[in-house]
């Protein structure tokens, strides 16, 4: 079997080493002129399905549990699994219990746990939820590395194309919002988000602040280096940040340190994440192409998952479609 | 039900906001229970490649009342109602002027005046106001034909802060309809202020952000129609003394 995989984010690149470890051989193929840009490289990288149950449906939990172990083998040594620290500024600390209401995985924690595991968090919050089983790695790094595996494995990469010559058993389209013609259901959600670099905070984890107007995360990247993320606006805009978003994002993050307001803005970025209604996943197949596509803000938690049932479908083609799929999400 | 603001009838007294929700998905599953007829709906933040979510909100088939949430100022709010009016077809417009980022309490001064201006441009006027008299007043003469008072902060989930404040606008405006928006938080809230004679309520918060947000919905639409049939049916004053059901002069009547 050949495949030809279209687009080279998480989902194709994640997608292409299912195929290759299933015996296939893989072509991929992005218009880009090179690895990089689109929705994967703005993301967050936190592996953290049960937090993302506080507003995504249980479908994150049971395909996301097993991101964490897929992507700590695809691409050993950069999952953390530190767990995810939950706070609330003192004002806002009923969501606190609002958060823990809808989610499972994590215990409560006091001022004395916060400051043991995150002591420049110290003093700062007096309650929070700690989810132990979570974790969280460099997006940009790990899709690096798995694209030089790919490719040190035999896979064919294209860049600057949006095909590629040849007879391929089957295409495989993962290009996200480029999509959005084929899959007249699929709708963006722009995410915007700001890089920080200081050497006055240190986190082990990802800290996600509840606010309630506005929810939002510090990934520690290593070397100082912060990524703060991020907005959801309903648009498939994806031009450079608002000044308010920015504003916003850069509060926040005072909010959860003072020492943040020092810190270098090394980058503000903004990307599209493909959504459908649910804000699901889907496989699809239109016009003799397969779609993985409305990944939305799960790419790095859900394409291991999604991609290994359409590998599955494909190689063998057994028929685990979406139909079964959603029934056992309902059940 | 029906009830009718300029020269809309609305089969529902429920308006719901669109934003917040977990999923589109969801939002529609919301707006199907609670049975509402109007939704809001923000150009603010979304100015620009917004297309497919405002396609899902026509898609509710419901009719729709654009919003300037976000808008600071008469100008800001003038220039969203205009984008609004041509987005969506509609010369409904909920007027929002934030006057103070925190609370997003109103600007009255700046509400009144833009209320002023997007009447003479044809629009009807939604207003987001407090709960105070004279504001309610302004409006009225700045040409709006109903008016939506908060009853707590926006997104508090507080229920009525002023039930005293909230009797005192109906009984100063008899004659126009008046809409609970923002600071309900449970359906008992909303059955409260329908108790008093409201002619509807706005929620979002209380809805998009309850586990269930559709359950929400559904129950936030029974307690609306408890309370208006309430508010016809006279509800009793509080007294001050018990007031038995059954005499008990003697107790050994029926006993």
């Amino acid at each position: 079997m050949h495949i030809l995989v279209k687009g080279a984010g998480v989902a194709g690149l994640v997608t292409a080493h299912e195929l290759l470890r299933r015996g296939a051989a893989v072509t991929v193929v992005d218009a880009a002129p090179s690895l990089g840009g689109g929705a994967s490289f703005m993301a967050g990288g936190m592996l953290a399905p049960w937090c993302e149950r506080e507003s995504a449906e249980e479908a994150v939990i049971t395909l996301g549990s097993i991101a964490a172990d897929w992507w700590d083998n695809a691409v050993p040594g950069l999952v953390l699994r530190n767990g995810t620290l939950v706070v609330a500024p003192p004002r806002d600390a009923a969501e606190i219990d609002r958060f823990a209401r809808r989610t499972r995985g994590y215990r409560q924690v006091g001022a004395e746990e916060i400051a043991r595991l995150e002591p420049h968090l110290s003093g700062r919050f007096s309650s929070g939820l700690f989810f132990p089983s979570e974790a969280h790695l460099d997006p940009r790094t790990a899709l690096y590395r798995l694209h030089e595996k790919l490719a040190r494995s035999g896979v064919t990469f294209s860049f600057g194309a949006t095909t590629a010559d040849g007879r391929f058993d089957a295409v495989i389209d993962c290009t996200g919002m480029a999509a959005a013609s084929a899959l007249p259901a699929l709708r963006g959600v722009r995410g915007e988000m700001v890089c920080l670099q200081t050497n006055e905070v240190e986190f082990a984890r990802p800290v996600r602040l509840i606010h309630p107007r506005f929810p939002l995360y510090v990934v520690p990247r290593g070397q100082g280096r912060f990524m703060v993320g991020a907005t959801m606006i309903e648009s498939d805009d994806d031009g450079p940040p608002s000044a308010r978003s920015v504003m916003e994002l850069l509060n926040a993050a005072y909010a959860v340190n003072p020492a943040f307001g020092e810190a270098r803005i090394l980058e503000t970025g903004a990307g599209v994440r493909p959504a459908f209604a649910d804000n699901l996943p889907r496989i699809e197949r239109s016009g003799g192409t397969h779609h993985l596509n409305g990944l939305f803000r799960h790419g790095f938690l859900l394409a291991p998952a999604m991609a290994g049932r359409l590998a599955d479908r494909i190689l063998t083609n057994r028929e685990s479609d979406n139909a079964g799929y959603r029934q056992r999400q309902i059940a | 039900m029906a009830f009718t603001i300029y020269d809309d009838v609305f089969a529902s007294r429920l308006i719901l906001g669109t934003a917040q929700y977990p999923s589109p998905a969801v939002l529609a599953d919301a707006v199907k229970r609670s049975g509402t007829a109007l939704v809001t709906v923000s150009l603010r933040r979304e100015s620009g490649g917004g297309d497919a979510f405002w396609q899902l909100i026509r898609d509710l088939g419901v009719m729709v009342l654009p919003n300037t949430a976000g808008c600071h100022s008469v100008r800001e709010a003038v220039t969203t109602a205009e984008m609004a009016r041509e987005l969506f077809q509609t010369d409904r417009i909920k007027l929002e002027v934030i006057g103070h980022h925190d609370t997003l309490q109103p600007d009255v001064f700046a509400l009144v005046e833009a209320a002023g201006e997007l009447t003479a441009r044809g629009f009807k006027v939604y207003p987001y106001t407090t709960d105070d008299l004279v504001v309610g007043e302004r409006l009225v003469e700045a040409g709006c034909k109903v008016l939506m008072p908060w009853c707590a902060p926006i997104g508090s989930a507080r229920g009525p802060r002023d039930l005293h404040a909230l009797r005192a606008l109906r009984a100063a405006f008899p004659e126009i309809p008046l809409i609970v928006d923002a600071g309900l938080g449970r359906p008992s809230h909303a059955a409260a202020v329908m108790e008093l004679g409201f002619d509807g309520v706005l929620l979002n918060t209380a809805v998009a952000r309850a586990g269930d947000p559709a359950a929400m919905a559904a129950a936030f639409a029974s307690a609306v129609t408890a309370g208006r049939t309430a508010h016809h049916a006279v509800p009793l004053e509080p007294r001050d003394m018990a007031v038995p059901s059954t005499p008990v002069i003697g107790r050994a009547v029926f006993a």
